[in-house]
């Protein structure tokens, strides 16, 4: 289908979205609620376009492109209706971007950004903090929230919590969980989709405060160390430190969701109670730190002195269900190649 | 449709709850069967609350009417299954509706809806996790869900099938890699003599043992008879995570010698000569294999801590130090030249496919796209999918005068198993410590308030918990997990074991209970 956008020819496949078009052909539009995996909630209106024909400016997220459509997304009109709603956005609380989690991952950032504000354009809102520390998880920061909705629909329709609902009316809405409880004394099971979800700085992750800014973090795929499903993470990694986990969304199985879990509970290896050393326990039951090459003789020569008295199926082993399949390849390996028993098992039922 | 039996989903598989959930969203139907009422019956069509323990009776009740009724699959059935007039007049006989509704508490008007819907919607997948194994009749638990899906010709396409949750993120894997006693990688077994001059082969030695092995709980019960002389346990804090904490103690404290790799000390290493610290999951390279046979990259973003080394490196400096010297010298190596070398099934699985999504095995062949769904078109790997007749045996140990409560164990959502990794993650500040979770019911008559502190005790051992005072648990039942060392199930849970799997019966013992003075 061919279309025209700033007056510049661009080819699009039928059944596409002006802002999917755009988007496809390197041309960016202010949006604040548009999510792909949530569509279409054309709630925020920062993508208003303006159409050859068409008297009133449209929302690019939600209108579908035709044959030989002109769209505008720079023309005057259409800057102003966007400048108008990122301003109420911006205006509507504490925009303190220094000092916030979400800067230079921001989307009300970026098209503040794009659009060219400047400070005298801020009608800055003075709000008194309004930060719901309540949950071991989640920072809420009601005076970021710029009411795009993204959050609501993600915790009812993506992992289908029903925890996030907007409540009271007009000037006075804002997000509440369940009954407007503190986040950690409603129903929320901290899964964090809504965190992945907010496009502002308003869900954040605790464990990250003041971790790295987002331009410093190296993200690498992994999978979730805890339970069958599977689930692909994204490490945000500074200095070969994780400081947080999101899923990457066009990863399988889980396609950007995780659990609790999965997202929060990384930093189990930095424990200080990490062992870090060899142990070889004393006659008298003490455990003494130990070099490897001591640890290890000492086993291979216990092992070799069970087996020629006792023979090879005198040593069994139990391997870790947990770890990669590498080293459980390796143990079974050592057992019947080395120790010559197939006394091998792990918690294969549990 | 989806068929939920013996699996507390939203809180021991999380995300794949929400795609649950989506389907429900969207219209599927599902059906819930469990003991207690759990987050997942909210979304349920129908409910049925079993007793623990009665999973054969309620299923094959279920076959009964739909087998009277003529509701079944008959082309399929006829078409790809063998042993069905013998196991047909078998269900006719000897579990009618009534029975099944005695043995397990559900109506027979409720049996015989669940038995409707499921005549009336195709596809439907049966998931299940270890509310279904871990019992004595746990194979046979299994056994009556493949029943029910051969009867309903719910097998071999999208979205059917019988789908077992793994509890562990590499669980599959540990199998996959024949960390079994009776298989090689890649299930070749080692009595097979064609096999064991395979490895032979590969691995540059003779004389590989072609008599299966141990089972865990046989390696325990060797400790003490010196039958086993050294215990090697790599990874598993077996002191808490297995039934009868005392008498799995008992048996460690026996070892002559007993050597651990860990990333933590546990209350499992309390008893090791010797033990070595490993590396934990992002300070190593390697794979795991998920539930649904998919091998997925595991990346090192960082050093083991220490002198910590990674698992793989330890084994191959015990074999060297015994004289054999191996090849491979990373995970991706020891994948690569050995394992998709040795193991049919997963030869087209090499770490250059694996940058992004994982691949499902089988995938014999580096073209091969990997396999989501087993058994398509109603082929199974035996030919005909067999149907086997499997009899309701009850719990090992069943509610009596003095032990008149059932225990039944599982996992919550914020913590792990024995907690050794989510304690250290903040995961206490959600849930600090063990609950014994009962009835509404059960706490009135025995004048225990929600917080209690309650003692519970078995044939076995005895424990002091807070009670958590729910509607998810039934009148007679007492459920607990076993994240704490304090107030763990398994001081109290019944080491008896499924004769054909040895899976423990985590699922039931007997208890009894009362407010602490
Ligand atoms: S963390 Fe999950 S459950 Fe809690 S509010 Fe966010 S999306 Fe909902
Ligand atoms: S919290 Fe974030 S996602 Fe939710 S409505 Fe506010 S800005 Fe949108
Ligand atoms: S994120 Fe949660 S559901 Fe996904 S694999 Fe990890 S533990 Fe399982």
């Amino acid at each position: 289908m061919k279309v025209t956008i700033n007056g510049k020819r661009c080819e699009t496949p039928a059944g596409k979205t002006i802002l999917q078009a755009a988007q496809a052909n390197g041309i960016y539009i202010p949006t604040l609620c548009y999510l792909e995996k949530i569509g279409a909630l054309a709630k925020c209106r920062a993508c208003a376009v303006e159409v050859k024909g068409n008297p009133n400016l449209l929302t690019a997220c939600n209108t579908p492109v035709t044959e030989g459509m002109e769209i505008f997304t720079d023309s005057d009109r259409a800057v102003a209706a966007q400048r108008y709603v990122v301003d109420l956005a911006l205006s509507s609380g504490n925009h303190d971007c220094m000092i916030c989690e979400k800067s230079g991952d921001c989307e009300l950032q970026d098209a503040a950004y794009f659009l060219k504000f400047e400070d005298k354009d801020f009608r800055r809102g003075n709000y008194p903090t309004d930060i719901d520390d309540s949950s071991p998880f989640i920072r809420v920061d009601h005076n970021r929230c710029i009411m795009c909705g993204r959050c609501v629909e993600a915790c009812n329709r993506i992992v289908v919590n029903g925890v996030i609902k907007i409540i009271n009316r007009g000037f006075d809405s804002r997000i509440g969980f369940d009954c407007d409880d503190p986040m950690g004394e409603s129903s929320c099971v901290q899964c964090g989709e809504c965190t992945q979800v907010c496009p502002v700085g308003a869900l954040t992750n605790k464990k990250s405060i003041g971790k790295a800014r987002v331009w410093e973090v190296e993200k690498v795929r992994t999978t979730c160390p805890y339970c069958g499903v599977g689930c692909q993470q994204e490490l945000h990694v500074k200095n070969g430190r994780i400081v947080k986990v999101t899923s990457a969304e066009d990863g399988s199985p889980n396609k950007g969701r995780l659990c609790v879990k999965g997202r929060y509970g990384y930093d189990f290896i930095y424990s200080e109670d990490r062992l870090t050393t060899p142990l070889i326990r004393e006659k008298k039951g003490e455990f003494r730190e130990a070099s490897w090459d001591e640890a290890l003789d000492l086993v291979a020569k216990k092992f070799k002195d069970i087996i020629k008295k006792h023979g090879p199926d005198a040593i069994a082993g139990v391997s870790c269900a947990r770890s990669n399949n590498e080293d459980s390849y390796q143990m079974q390996k050592l057992f019947r190649s080395v120790l010559k028993t197939n006394n091998i098992d792990h918690c294969a039922r549990t | 449709m989806f068929f939920c039996i013996g699996t507390n989903m939203t809180e021991a598989h999380p995300v794949a709850a929400t795609y649950l959930k989506n389907a429900v969203v969207n219209g599927a139907k599902l059906i819930v069967v469990d003991p207690r009422r759990q987050r997942l019956t909210d979304y349920a069509t129908l409910f049925a609350q079993i007793k623990v323990g009665s999973d054969i009776a309620f299923l094959n009740g279920l076959m009964h009417i739909l087998i009277k009724e003529d509701l079944y699959d008959k082309a399929f059935v006829e078409q790809n299954c063998e042993g069905f007039e013998e196991f047909k007049t078998h269900i006719l006989k000897n579990y009618p509706p009534q029975k099944a509704a005695e043995i397990s508490g559900v109506s027979v008007e409720k049996i015989r809806e669940i038995a409707h819907l499921l005549a009336s919607v195709k596809p439907c997948m049966v998931c299940y996790t270890l509310g279904i194994t871990e019992h004595t009749s746990g194979r046979n638990n299994v056994v009556s869900v493949a029943n029910l899906q051969m009867l309903l010709g719910n097998l071999g396409m999208e979205s059917a099938g019988v789908n077992p949750l793994r509890g562990q993120n590499n669980v599959q894997g540990a199998c996959d890699m024949g960390a079994l006693p009776n298989v090689y990688p890649g299930y070749q077994a080692v009595s097979d003599p064609a096999i064991k001059e395979k490895f032979e082969k590969a691995w540059g030695v003779t004389g590989l043992p072609d008599k299966p092995g141990l089972v865990i709980p046989a390696m325990l019960e060797g400790l003490p008879t010196k039958k086993v002389r050294a215990l090697y346990i790599f990874g598993e804090n077996m002191a808490n995570s297995e039934p009868d904490i005392a008498h799995v103690e008992h048996c460690l404290e026996s070892a002559q010698f007993l050597v651990c790799n860990d990333i933590f000390p546990t209350e499992t290493t309390r008893f090791a000569h010797v033990v070595f610290p490993a590396a934990a999951w992002s300070e190593d390279d390697g794979t795991f294999t998920s539930s649904e046979r998919r091998v997925n990259r595991v990346r090192k973003v960082s050093a083991p801590p220490g002198q910590a080394r990674p698992n793989w490196w330890i084994f191959k400096e015990i074999a060297r130090r015994m004289g054999s010297s191996w090849d491979s010298g990373s995970g991706p190596e020891i994948w690569d030249n050995e394992i998709s070398v040795l193991a049919p099934s997963m030869a087209g699985i090499k770490y250059s496919r694996i940058e992004g999504n994982g691949l499902q095995w089988p995938c014999p062949t580096m073209e091969h796209p990997g396999t989501p769904f087993l058994h398509k078109n109603g082929k199974f790997s035996r030919g005909k999918g067999l149907f086997t007749v499997a009899d309701w045996t009850p719990p090992a140990e069943v509610a009596d005068a003095e032990y008149p409560y059932v225990l039944s164990t599982g996992r919550r959502l914020f913590h792990y198993h024995t907690r050794t990794q989510t304690s250290r993650a903040g995961m206490d500040a959600i849930l600090p410590e063990e609950t014994a979770d009962i009835s509404v019911q059960d706490a009135k008559r025995q004048g225990i308030a929600n917080g209690d502190m309650v003692r519970v005790w078995s044939r076995r051992g005895e424990v002091t918990v807070k009670a958590r005072v729910t509607e998810e648990v039934p009148p007679g039942m007492v459920w607990m997990a076993f994240h704490f060392r304090e107030g763990n199930a398994n001081w109290l849970t019944n080491p008896v074991f499924d004769p054909f799997t040895q899976t423990a019966e985590y699922k039931a013992c007997a208890v009894n209970m009362e407010k602490k003075t």
